[in-house]
């Protein structure tokens, strides 16, 4: 087989994409139908996202069987790593959106609102008496009174959480390169298995804010950018801890060597990823 | 997937001598670079005539004063629309569609990196496009706040506004699955005599073009979900009274929105760095400053946001900051335009079609280029604001800008593509006729502007009149002009037979290929002759 690594390998041609785009057009058409009120528009969305689940697995399936065949050679497999970096690096740009959200809300938004810089009149005639604080839910009190999430208990357990699946997660790598199976088995479960008790945890503290603190995604500026900030982290660590099972199963299945582990290495950036926006939660949203 | 080592042969052979597949099959399962660049760039001159067409039904009601043929809200959501296909659907389209014909036969390479993404990159946007164009249809009207969707007005959308939303996030997924799939082809795939300084300006303008598209997209993506949870979630993003700011949609949405401008023309930059060199018989006068240049543009366009924001209200250090900032482009981009000039200089010149549209585009652009540093100066800018001037600015550096640099690629590589000759004299024709009727269409624009009418307004004071007349008459001469591309495009196959070279001598892997190309080239690492392939080395 070593003739078929000679060359750059282009598949000849794949039917996942088109049908991965007839999942996008169905879940689109859905959610925005169902927003509208329209109730049929819940289902039009399942379907799409149900044909997206079955292109993902199909192609990561025939990815995957390639892989295994020996038809990417080591030019492929760069071409994959460079890929899943940019790939990372635009999902980091898509939470700089949500941080710079917080930043301009926190450091000029609300203090103008206050009367800051030269909005003197803006708080005397529009928002009397508003004294800008954080955090707030604004002059007109969105949502009612609510108390913040502060960075001790659950939030402080989570971080330590994800920290320690991180350290599991490169036990796991090493154990990999060095051959321990056993190991690489054991960890790599323990790092999902974290994912998920994270996961957890939050819900957990969903539950707690809107129960306990009236502290909702209705909160004013606070609940917007803590729910969509925290949220959109949560569902990335839920698609992460999904690729860690995936990457799990197939280390039970006998995939990987030492030399060759692509697809371990980019759930691990992804993982690592998902990480230090966490730390960068923590510190602006939770702690400062 | 299980396969003996027999007939895994058996595939690999296949896969070394197949050409393209038969039926609709090909186009929808395609994975060849060259296959999927031209349903690139034929989506997006359908989308071209789409938003064309838009902007005669604007022209139309602009004529003459008063209210003719269209309900104000409709020429609202025409101006919206029109720009969200042009931006969206026909300039960024076609510049992904020439990189994907041309930048794995510039640098040597089998194919795109990413055969498969590249495949869904492509057919994600006739999803996002067409719904799009479906909310034309839909209780409320197409989407009528700009395609640069400020709340609250977009909030007052009908039920168009999620389709609006989920067709952007559409079109940045479809971006950014593009641009990665690009990057990953120049760093990876060229040939190993191509080192990065080697590459031809339209490699290192894309280069640099998608790494843009990767920062930016997904900042788009984040403030139309935050429109979107305002609307319908009930968050305070965009509401005052919340804590929330307008202004800070506007920011966000530029953040994104001024690198958009330099995705759309630094491809442009890179298809004159081709053409002018070519038809000049000269190497490119200053071929590393010109990536010094278009690098340091990329990097300017993340710190200029705010010019487009002068009127809105920002502390007068923001304002002296965007001012100044935004004032240093020029120092880039005349760096470049002096390169194009200094190529020409003394050079053996002739006058083919894409000459000619890229000696239009210098002198056009230049024009665009310096209404912006008008518009760059803040207090002046507060009288600019929202005018036709504005409107004339950025219709110079998009139409003979952008929309020249296509037309003057397509008949540059269209021989390469067909195997054949267009017709230079109808090429010629409509050289001239686009040229004559850009500029009838838009030169008046700035002087409505200085007189101080509005943008995005369907009526006006008689005093704009005369101008407004003049400008539709341009606008109709200009859109029928594009069906002599048409034309041109559909009889190319009568044309005479193209040489491999098609063009006196021109540098670049690409001219040695046969034509058409084959619809495989460089399986295998190619070694050149380093005179032909780099011509910014060529004594």
């Amino acid at each position: 087989m070593a003739h078929a690594q000679d060359r750059y390998y282009v598949p000849t041609g794949s039917h996942w994409p088109i049908v991965g785009s007839i999942g996008l057009l169905f879940l689109m058409v859905g959610v925005s139908t169902w927003l509208n009120g329209h109730d049929v528009g819940f289902w039009i969305m399942m379907a799409g996202f149900a044909t997206i689940i079955f292109m993902v697995t199909g192609w990561f399936g025939t990815v995957i069987g390639e892989s295994r065949r020996g038809l990417y050679n080591a030019q492929v497999d760069t071409s994959f790593r460079m890929g899943m970096f940019w790939f990372i690096f635009s999902e980091v740009m898509f939470f700089a959106a949500f941080f710079g959200a917080l930043f301009y809300a926190r450091n000029m938004a609300v203090p103008w609102l206050g009367g800051d810089s030269n909005n003197f009149f803006t708080n005397l005639l529009l928002w009397t008496g508003y004294e800008s604080t954080w955090p707030t839910n604004g002059p007109d009190n969105v949502g009612g009174d609510f108390k913040s999430m502060g960075p001790l208990g659950l939030p402080l357990i989570n971080t330590a959480i994800l920290l320690t699946s991180s350290v599991t997660l490169t036990i796991a790598h090493h154990a990999l390169i060095a051959g321990h199976r056993n190991v690489l088995k054991v960890f790599l479960a323990l790092t999902f298995l974290l994912g998920f008790v994270f996961i957890y945890l939050q819900g957990v503290e969903y539950i707690h804010a809107y129960q306990d603190l009236n502290l909702t995604l209705g909160s004013g500026i606070y609940g917007s950018t803590f729910f969509m900030l925290t949220g959109f982290h949560g569902l990335h660590v839920t698609l992460g801890a999904i690729m860690l099972v995936v990457i799990w199963l197939r280390v039970m299945k006998g995939h990987f060597t030492a030399e060759d582990h692509f697809a371990f290495e980019a759930v691990a950036w992804y993982w690592h990823f998902v990480d230090v926006v966490w730390v960068a939660l923590y510190v602006f949203v939770y702690w400062m | 997937m299980v396969s003996t080592p027999a007939d895994l042969h058996d595939k690999h052979d296949e896969h070394e001598h197949h050409g393209p597949a038969k039926g609709i099959g090909r186009w929808l399962f395609t994975t060849n670079h060259k296959d999927i660049g031209t349903m690139y760039l034929i989506f997006s001159l359908v989308m071209f005539f789409i938003g064309g067409a838009m902007a005669l039904v604007i022209r139309s009601e602009l004529a003459q004063p008063g209210l003719q043929f269209v309900h104000p809200e409709f020429f609202n959501s025409m101006t919206t629309m029109h720009a969200l296909i042009m931006v969206f659907g026909a300039v960024m389209p076609a510049f992904v569609g020439l990189a994907n014909w041309m930048i794995p036969m510039q640098i040597g390479a089998p194919d795109m990196a990413l055969p498969r993404m590249n495949n869904w990159s492509f057919w994600i946007l006739p999803v996002a496009f067409g719904i799009l164009l479906s909310t034309l249809f839909m209780p409320g009207g197409a989407p009528a706040s700009g395609w640069t969707m400020y709340p609250p007005l977009v909030l007052q959308t009908g039920d168009a506004f999620p389709f609006l939303i989920f067709s952007v996030h559409l079109m940045g997924i479809s971006s950014i699955m593009g641009a990665i799939n690009i990057i990953v082809t120049i760093i990876n795939m060229r040939t190993p005599e191509m080192t990065l300084i080697r590459m031809p300006m339209f490699v290192w303008t894309w280069l640099i073009t998608a790494y843009l598209l990767i920062a930016v997209m997904p900042v788009l993506a984040g403030a139309v979900t935050m429109l979107l949870t305002d609307q319908f979630f009930g968050t305070s993003f965009f509401l005052a009274a919340g804590g929330g700011d307008p202004v800070m949609f506007q920011h966000i949405f530029w953040f994104f929105g001024h690198p958009e401008v330099y995705i759309m023309i630094l491809p442009a930059f890179g298809v004159v760095s081709e053409i002018i060199p070519t038809f000049s018989r000269k190497p490119l006068f200053g071929h590393d400053s010109m990536v010094y240049a278009a690098a340091s543009i990329a990097f300017l366009s993340f710190i200029v946001w705010a010019h487009h924001m002068f009127t809105v209200g920002m502390p007068l250090s923001g304002q002296m900051f965007f001012m100044f900032a935004t004032m240093l482009i020029a120092v880039p981009t005349g760096v470049k335009v002096f390169n194009w000039v200094g190529t020409m200089w003394r050079g053996a010149m002739t006058f083919e079609t894409p000459m000619l549209f890229s000696l239009a585009f210098v002198f056009l652009f230049t024009i665009g280029g310096f209404s912006g540093l008008m518009l760059a100066i803040a207090p002046a800018d507060i009288q600019y604001h929202d005018s036709y001037f504005v409107v004339a600015h950025f219709h110079y550096v998009l139409v003979p800008g952008s929309i020249f640099a296509l037309m003057a690629a397509a008949y540059y590589w269209l021989p390469k593509w067909t195997g054949h000759m267009y017709n230079e004299k109808i090429g010629k024709l409509h050289f001239w006729t686009s040229t004559i009727f850009v500029n009838l269409t838009f030169f008046p624009m700035h002087f409505l502007g200085l007189a101080g009418m509005p943008r995005r307004i369907p009526d006006y004071s008689t005093q704009f009149a005369d101008f407004n007349y003049i400008a539709s008459i341009g606008a109709f001469g200009f859109g029928l002009s594009q069906l002599i591309f048409v034309y041109v495009l559909l009889t190319v196959k009568k044309g005479e037979k193209a040489t491999d070279a098609v063009w006196d001598n021109p540098k670049g892997l690409e001219w040695t290929v046969p034509s058409p190309a084959p619809y495989h080239t460089f399986d295998e690492p190619v070694h050149v002759d380093r005179t032909v392939a780099f011509p910014q080395n060529n004594p």
